[in-house]
């Protein structure tokens, strides 16, 4: 099993972590949230992020997600070294290469969905004419299936609607690599899994690479491969199993 | 296109809080109206003050005698006798820059008709080149007295158009005859009416003669007492000088004994008390002055490093001293409508560092989807700006408003400034600039991670 992922990491890697340490200093002591840590992942793969709080989960994942620089190491996304850029530059990678979802959807309040999923485009974009970006923000929206919301605003939007606007969010500029940080932590059972449903459905049908952080095995339990994470360093690296139930109960147990 | 769609976001983030916004931007509304009113209240008195300037006559210059002195002592403006006709005539012969010249005598005395009488406030002898020299050339009645009449000291008169209701009621006054100081006068024509002038004097309360008839046939009289006005200075000027011997600058040269003893001369004080000059334009002015100046001086054998026996007023420095009096005003107002921005401004930096705090969430988005530091800046410094114009906008309308609503209520004379209107846009935006760049540089230093993770 550990196997096949190296084999595909080998194929085409879109993330590769090389030794990333990250160190926060408080007071006299340091405070290593992250230990040593290394991945690949290889484009076109759905993996799940797993751990407790306070296990440097969200650290690993500012890091993945280029809002953060990590301590020492290196971080290859496609093909560039990004650990060592400049604010600037990192904010022009993560408009054009990575979407990020988040938990409480944070999109802007009293502006339309159109709105809110063109926003990204104008800070790239520039060549893009305003009808253009419109164009492709509706694209995007009736990819997600809200086709017919397009000028509704967060407030007339249940959870769902408004999780898959954030979706669209993300998707607008086609990157690579899509960062979920607890995405259906707000959202019913329901809705959740249809939102998952749809980062799967992108995932297969559009390639792109997902990254899923979540504390919770149900959630992960969606992903081709779950990342277990602890005390900074990762405990195990893990390709789903087909069926989920058995799993499910041993993944748990070795996750909390 | 980029500053468009920046402009388009700013606008759409305000919108997003339209009641906050409106408010935010009230104080530039207000210092913003305070300054296009204050700035086309003031211009327009400014020119109000210029126009009724130019109804006293353009380009108006006046001569006056200068000051007698003795041992240190001065007697004030007028005290010598050093101007007289001759100078006026030679004054508009030789001095290009002066279209007219017109010597000045002044008297005070009353004026009867019948069972009436009335002082007017203005009694002048001159010449007709006075009228054309105050722009009254049309009159109401009658005909001028002409240069005959000067040269001839013949009793004639112009009368005002208060003197002629006064004295005359509804009658005609021409070719009656007044009496004034028991010379009869025989009125040849009425001026027309010139209303008040900008310090209130009736204009209208006036009464022209030739000269020469003023001159000898009612102040020359030796009878002084009924005399008022700088020609009762002569005597004294004369009774001084042989108080104090040996002082002063001669004026004329001396006459030996015998030249005088072959040519006597009688004593006849020919002098005037000033001649009203007309330049050939405002421009022309200072040339004007400086002519006369070197006329009289060399007609008056002022040897060089003596003071002028003489002082030139020209009504371009009245002007300019009323028209500084309004700028004066004007500038404080605008003084106290900066400040009334200067409030606005903190208001909207007061508001801006609120909606940073408020919207941190929002910041920590736009970074974590590609805004660079100085997007975020922009961003935040666009709002400012576009606030503070739209408030300009509004105020600049507000105090447009304004000041037609005082100028048709209160009477005011406005008149809309075009650069204040560019000064308003451009101070506004100055504030938004100012005081929007703090808190949109605290936006741009955020952190984005701490800002996602804001609650």
């Amino acid at each position: 099993m550990m196997e096949a992922g190296a084999r595909k990491a080998h194929k085409d890697e879109l993330i590769k972590l090389v030794g990333v340490w990250k160190t926060y200093r408080m007071g006299e002591l340091d405070v290593h949230a992250l230990r040593d840590v290394s991945l690949e992942v290889a484009r076109g793969e759905f993996i799940a992020i797993m751990g407790a709080s306070g296990s440097g989960k969200t650290t690993l994942m500012n890091i993945l997600g280029c809002l953060d620089r990590p301590s020492s190491g290196s971080y290859w996304l496609d093909g560039e070294e990004v650990s060592r850029m400049s604010a600037d530059k990192r904010a022009m990678i993560r408009n054009r290469k990575i979407g990020f979802v988040f938990q409480n959807f944070n999109l802007l309040p009293r502006t339309s969905a159109l709105e809110n999923v063109a926003m990204p485009l104008s800070y790239t974009a520039s060549h893009l004419t305003e009808k253009e970006a419109r164009r492709r923000a509706k694209e995007v929206l009736e990819r997600v299936g809200l086709g017919d919301r397009l000028h509704h605003e967060p407030s007339q939007l249940s959870g769902g609607q408004q999780q898959r606007v954030a979706i669209a969010r993300a998707l607008v500029n086609k990157p690579p690599l899509l960062l979920a940080d607890e995405p259906t932590g707000n959202l019913d059972s329901k809705t959740g899994e249809e939102v998952l449903e749809l980062f799967q459905e992108l995932n297969r049908e559009e390639g792109v690479t997902v990254v899923l952080v979540t504390h919770d095995p149900h959630v992960a339990s969606h992903a081709e491969r779950i990342i277990y994470i602890h005390d900074g360093q990762i405990v195990e690296d893990l390709p789903r199993l087909h069926s989920r139930s058995p799993s499910l109960k041993e993944v748990s147990h070795e996750g909390v | 296109m980029k500053v468009y769609r920046t402009v388009r976001t700013a606008l759409k983030s305000l919108m997003r809080n339209p009641l906050r916004a409106m408010l935010t931007t009230l104080g530039i509304v207000i210092g913003v109206g305070a300054v296009i009113a204050m700035m086309e209240i003031g211009v327009g008195s400014s020119t109000a003050i210029k126009n009724t300037i130019a109804s006293m006559g353009a380009n108006v210059l006046l001569v006056f005698p200068g000051t007698a002195a003795s041992a240190g002592v001065s007697f004030g403006a007028g005290t010598v006798v050093t101007l007289t006709a001759e100078d006026a005539e030679a004054i508009l012969r030789e001095c290009p820059s002066v279209r007219n010249a017109a010597p000045v005598v002044r008297a005070r005395t009353q004026v009867i008709y019948g069972n009436k009488n009335w002082v007017p406030s203005v009694m002048y002898g001159t010449t007709p080149a006075f009228l054309d020299i105050r722009d009254w050339t049309e009159l109401a009645e009658g005909e001028p007295f002409t240069e005959r009449d000067v040269m001839a000291a013949n009793k004639v008169c112009l009368l005002g158009q208060t003197v002629a209701r006064e004295l005359f009621g509804d009658e005609s006054p021409v070719g009656k005859e007044v009496r004034v100081k028991n010379v009869s006068f025989r009125v040849v024509g009425v001026l027309s009416p010139k209303g008040a002038n900008m310090m209130g004097m009736d204009q209208d309360d006036i009464l022209l003669a030739p000269w020469t008839t003023i001159k000898y046939r009612v102040t020359g009289s030796p009878l002084q007492t009924v005399t008022q006005g700088s020609s009762s200075s002569s005597s004294t000027t004369s009774s001084s000088s042989s108080l104090y011997p040996g002082s002063g600058a001669k004026l004329y040269p001396e006459r030996s004994e015998a030249q005088a003893a072959s040519q006597p001369m009688p004593v006849r004080f020919n002098n005037i008390d000033q001649i009203l000059l007309a330049a050939r334009s405002a421009e022309e002015i200072p040339l004007a002055i400086e002519e006369v100046t070197l006329l009289l001086r060399e007609r008056h054998r002022i040897r060089p490093g003596e003071p002028d026996d003489f002082n030139i007023r020209d009504m371009t420095e009245l002007t300019r001293t009323l028209s500084s009096t309004t700028t004066l005003m004007t500038n404080m107002l605008l003084w106290v409508a900066m400040i009334s921005l200067v409030v606005g401004g903190v208001g909207i930096m007061n508001i801006m560092l609120v909606s940073v705090t408020e919207r941190t969430r929002e910041i920590g988005l736009r970074m974590a989807v590609g805004a660079r530091a100085r997007d975020v800046l922009q961003q935040f410094l666009t709002e400012a700006v576009v606030l503070c114009l739209v408030g300009g906008m509004v105020g600049i309308a507000l105090g447009h408003g304004g000041s037609k609503l005082v100028s048709v209520t209160m009477g005011w004379p406005v008149e809309s400034s075009p650069e204040a209107v560019a000064a308003a846009v451009g101070v506004s935006a100055a504030v938004g600039m100012i005081f929007g760049f703090y808190p949109a540089w605290k936006a741009s230093k955020m952190d984005p991670i701490e800002a996602l993770r804001y609650e």
